[in-house]
């Protein structure tokens, strides 16, 4: 019963975690385009953003803590540590891992953003573009239920508004002027640094 | 004492030797050179008009290891020649104004930021320093200024120093603080250093150098002593050569004034700030009663626009605004709001970038905006008219 | 306490303005005006709350009146 229980809250939590971090990546976007509308003011995309991103970051612990202890799958802490060393389906268990650190990485630094700086900050923070499909996949491959009718509803909706999202920022984005001039200015006022 | 005595300036530098034979050796810096220094009131001429010896005494008390002094002659203002003449034609004055300023503050080296497009002052600096014994050579180096506006401002110059790229920093700290290689770093004009060495040697900080510009007989550098009016300055250059409309006292940084309260406005700081001007850099332009002050406000407006490191919004977007609506207005095809925009814009602009470049820019438009208010009026107005 | 700018850092978010309205406002392009002078008690929570928010890390709350910008477009005129 004890080992049901551990196994349901592994898929279902896997399940739940995905459709979060979808929607985190999705409000980052709306953010970075500075999207606002009437009585949704920029600060609320961030706010969300923040929020369902620890919120995520439990239940992402929960999907990994239940699979790792559950003695049916016998899975052991070094698989959720190093990828690829599960006896289980090693490659799509591995990308799990490598999601999950991925994201532990993006996690911590913006915990600590006041204390890194922005620059570190922002390096780290590109992470979650790789994180995100690597999450998807390993839903797809590692799962018993990563074919199943509801999954793959799950996915396609998750992954719809994450391209949505993504699409809309390359195609709709702004040129930003001050940037270009910026970077333009600088070519005219750098020269090598001789000591 | 003044900067340009001696030789003809025009013919060049003198040898070490003429030099210190003409003004006797340069005693080195003795306890109570920075009290010299204050009491003889000798302010910046980098544009600030800062007191020297207070800028001294600061960089002197702090720690933080031995200082850095940065003799700034980059130059960017494009009206002003001062700077590049007094490098090129008594280099050894600067050279001494540095070297005392080291010794005043504790700074183990001096940096000699020179415009890279001054390649004459350049090189005559670099021909004295190599006729100064090898124990003084030792604390110099060259730096080459990219041609920059901005390049002459001190966090701009302190960065470019450290890291290659001479664009301003935000403050704090600022270079008086951590500077070059995070030491407290003196940035000085060199007109002001060399200044400082005459003061040193028991001049006082009696002159000032002045570029006459626009419609002069003789347009160039001419050194006055202080409290020169406007008109004798001018006169110095030959006098106007067409009848004077205003003045732009400071360049493209500085303020117009009209040329009635101007002709007769002594040169100094207390009686220009009271007209609400300020010396500036030193350039005095006079404008004649022919040309457009609309249209050569659009040009300098532009020229400051273009001018921007596009590091801060409030700069780049506010000052090419206002470049562009003063096009418009020049063009006589102003849109309707255009004159509410340039006062309300310059006066939000103020402040609200890493450096002074915006509050300069504003500055100079607000003035115009005052001297030139009829012919903006008539400018705004031939918009109605023509929509009418 | 009183609010300062990192102007080479701001990108504009205008998230500060949203969370402190009553001193923060934004000009034509988004970009934050403040109010000169120290922030008022009521207000301080908000204020380290707009600090926490910038995107770009851009908002100093400092103790004392900082020497150079404090972001204001009402400072009177040196000329």
């Amino acid at each position: 019963m004890n080992d049901t229980l551990l196994w349901y809250t592994t898929r279902g939590s896997g399940a739940v975690s995905l459709l979060l971090l979808s929607a985190v990546v999705a409000l980052g976007v709306l953010s970075a385009v500075r999207f606002q509308a009437p009585g949704w003011p920029r600060f609320l995309t961030a706010a969300f953003h923040r929020n369902l991103s620890l919120t995520a970051v439990v239940f992402l612990a929960l999907h990994v803590v239940t699979a790792v202890t559950d003695p049916f799958a016998h899975l052991g802490l070094t698989v959720a540590l190093v990828p690829f060393t599960s006896w289980y389906r090693a490659l799509w268990v591995g990308l799990g891992t490598i999601a999950m650190e991925l994201i532990a990485a993006v996690a911590v630094t913006s915990l600590l953003r006041r204390w890194l700086g922005h620059t570190a900050w922002r390096a780290v923070h590109w992470l979650a573009y790789a994180a995100w499909p690597v999450a998807l996949v390993h839903g797809i491959g590692a799962g018993t239920d990563g074919t199943a009718d509801w999954m793959l509803a799950i996915d396609l909706f998750s992954a719809g508004a994450v391209v949505t999202a993504v699409v809309g920022r390359l195609l709709g984005g702004r040129p930003d002027q001050m940037a270009d001039a910026r970077a333009r200015f600088r070519a005219t006022v750098q020269r090598e640094v001789t000591r | 004492m003044n900067l340009f005595d001696g030789p003809d300036p025009r013919a060049g530098a003198e040898s070490l030797a003429d030099h210190e034979r003409r003004l006797g050796p340069l005693a080195p810096a003795r306890a109570g050179l920075i009290e010299a220094i204050e009491r003889s009131g000798l302010l910046g001429r980098g544009g600030a008009s800062f007191p020297v010896g207070a800028k001294w005494r600061s960089v002197a008390g702090r720690s933080g290891g031995p200082a850095v002094v940065l003799a700034n002659g980059a130059e960017g203002e494009p009206l002003s020649r001062k700077d590049q003449l007094l490098m090129w034609a008594r280099p050894h004055l600067v050279l001494d104004g540095a070297r005392l300023a080291a010794d005043a503050v504790g700074a183990d080296r001096v940096l000699l930021y020179v415009g890279e497009e001054h390649r004459s002052a350049a090189g005559a600096l670099a021909r004295a320093l190599a006729e100064r014994p090898a124990a003084q050579r030792r604390r110099f180096a060259m730096v080459a200024a990219p041609a920059r506006y901005v390049a002459g401002e001190e966090s701009a110059a302190v960065h470019f120093v450290n890291d290659g790229v001479a664009v301003p920093t935000a403050t704090p700290p600022r270079p008086y603080e951590r500077g070059v290689e995070g030491r407290p770093t003196l940035v000085q004009n060199v007109e002001s250093l060399a200044q400082a060495a005459l003061v040193a040697r028991g001049g006082g900080a009696g002159t000032v150098l002045l570029t006459v510009a626009g419609a002069v007989q003789r347009p160039g550098v001419v050194e006055v002593p202080a409290g020169t009016t406007v008109g004798e300055a001018v006169g110095r250059a030959g006098g106007a050569s067409a009848s004077p409309r205003a003045v732009l006292l400071g360049g493209y940084f500085g303020t117009w004034l009209e040329v009635g309260e101007a002709w007769r406005l002594p040169l100094d700081p207390a009686a220009l700030r009271a007209a609400g001007g300020s010396l500036g850099c030193g350039v005095v332009s006079v404008l004649p009663a022919s040309a457009s002050p609309v249209e050569e406000t659009a040009r300098i407006m532009r020229t400051l626009a273009a001018e921007s490191v596009a590091q801060c919004g409030p700069c780049f977007f506010g000052l090419r605004a206002l470049a562009d609506a003063c096009g418009r207005l020049a063009a006589r095809r102003p849109e309707p709001d255009d004159l509410l925009r340039l006062g309300r814009w310059s006066a939000e602009v103020r402040g609200r970038g890493a450096c002074r470049h915006p509050d300069g820019a504003a500055g100079f438009l607000q003035s115009a905006l005052r001297v030139f208010a009829y012919e903006f009026a008539a400018a705004a107005g031939a918009g109605r008219r023509a929509a009418a | 306490m009183t609010i300062s700018i990192d102007r080479t850092r701001c990108a504009g978010h205008g998230l500060c303005a949203e969370l402190l309205p009553e001193l923060i406002r934004l000009d034509d392009w988004g970009y934050p005006i403040i109010q000169p002078g120290p922030v008022p008690e009521h207000l301080a929570a908000h204020a380290r709350r707009a600090l926490a928010a910038c995107p770009a890390l851009a908002l100093r709350l400092s103790q004392q009146t900082p020497r150079f910008d404090s972001g204001t477009s009402q400072r009177s005129s040196r000329r």
